[in-house]
């Protein structure tokens, strides 16, 4: 059975205490063990694999090798043929059939390897998966007892805390409480900076005669009167 | 995987941070798996739970206990819940026992900037969820 299947059974029976883990801590160290094993059994199949192919290469080699010598050889008996030494072709004929010999070896040798090669392909095919899959079914059991953990630590921090006692409804309400005092605090801090602002305050000043009002003519005309006056 | 006094302390200084446009406290809660209390400012009300795991960073607001929801509405709202859920940026919806949930998942290996990112837009979506979700609430 998956691991999700489990915990969907977990959460459908519904029979569980709060707290209580979904998945239970000893299965989920045989399955780590498990994974360990893949991991392990993947390694091997992997070293195999190199072994198995490197041994396959050889006896290809080697059937080259060996074929070349029987064409090499069977020159050999047709010459010897040709210059009718019979007794040597036969000699010669018997070291073709010997190498002839050696080559089904190989060759018998080779096919089982390359099986060999193709099998052990398929196994590491299938076990990588399988370990994706496993590794991944490990980091949900994982997940949901972090979470679990967490909210365990979460509940507690809560049932201390005396303002988390708040309905949904009732923390919707004071956040957007305190979001209307803020808008109001900077309502009204526009309406301040209108009124005292440097726009306001200049205007005051010089209602007040503090700030000159910048009827710079009518004091030049003054001076220009005093002067001519003296 | 961050170590989650090392994202504690980055959130900290990132949620201090004047120009953060939503600063935040970050409180570490002790326990079993080390939690972090994300008080965004102003909305101390819906504090965002951040766990890390090997595989994940997850960033948790608790919405509302299934005792709010009126109990003739739960199915409608589950539907409406599961419905909604793949239009949420960033979010999902979630139950924790019996606690409703909207929440964040990031890789392990993400940003303290992602993590900030993932709590400003939660903990938005998390104020909308309530507001629309509101109607089925007792």
């Amino acid at each position: 059975m998956s691991l999700l299947s489990k915990i969907f059974t977990a959460i459908r029976g519904g029979a569980r205490e709060a707290g209580e883990a979904v998945v239970d801590m000893n299965s989920v160290r045989i399955f780590e063990q498990e994974i360990k094993d893949a991991e392990n059994a993947l390694e091997k199949a992997k070293r195999d694999l190199t072994d198995v192919m490197a041994k396959e290469m050889q006896a290809s080699r080697k059937i080259e090798t060996l074929k070349a010598d029987i064409t090499k050889h069977e020159g050999f008996a047709v010459q010897a043929l040709d210059k009718g030494d019979e007794a040597l072709a036969l000699d010669v004929a018997q070291k073709i059939s010997d190498i002839q010999g050696d080559l089904n070896i190989q060759q018998t040798a080779q096919t089982s390897f390359a099986a060999h090669v193709t099998r052990l392909k398929g196994m590491i095919k299938k076990t990588t998966n399988s370990l994706a899959d496993m590794q991944r079914q490990l980091v949900m059991v994982k997940t949901t007892e972090s979470v679990q953990k967490a909210t365990t630590a979460i509940t507690e921090n809560y049932a201390s805390g005396s303002s988390k006692l708040l309905s949904a409804k009732e923390s919707l309400d004071r956040i957007k409480q305190k979001q209307q005092d803020l808008d109001d605090r900077l309502a009204a801090g526009d309406a301040l900076q209108d009124e005292f602002g440097d726009k306001g305050l200049e205007e005051k000043l010089k209602a007040a005669g503090i700030v000159d009002d910048g009827n710079k003519a009518q004091d030049i005309l003054a001076q220009l009167k005093a002067k001519k006056s003296s | 995987m961050v170590d989650i006094t090392t994202l504690a302390t980055r959130l900290d200084t990132l949620g201090k941070n004047a120009d953060s446009s939503m600063p935040f406290e970050v409180n570490p809660i002790p326990g079993d798996v080390e939690v972090l209390q994300v008080l965004v400012e102003d909305r101390e009300e819906l504090p965002v739970f951040v766990s890390i795991s090997e595989e994940q960073i997850l960033c948790i607001v608790y919405l509302f206990k299934e005792n709010e929801v009126q109990a003739d509405a739960i199915a409608d709202m589950n539907n409406s819940m599961l419905t909604a859920s793949i239009s949420m940026p960033l979010s999902s919806f979630a139950k924790i026992e019996n606690q409703y949930v909207i929440f964040g998942a990031l890789s392990a290996h993400s940003s303290a900037e992602d993590v900030v990112h993932e709590i400003e837009v939660l903990s938005s979506n998390a104020i909308e969820a309530i507001e629309v979700m509101s109607d089925y609430l007792v």
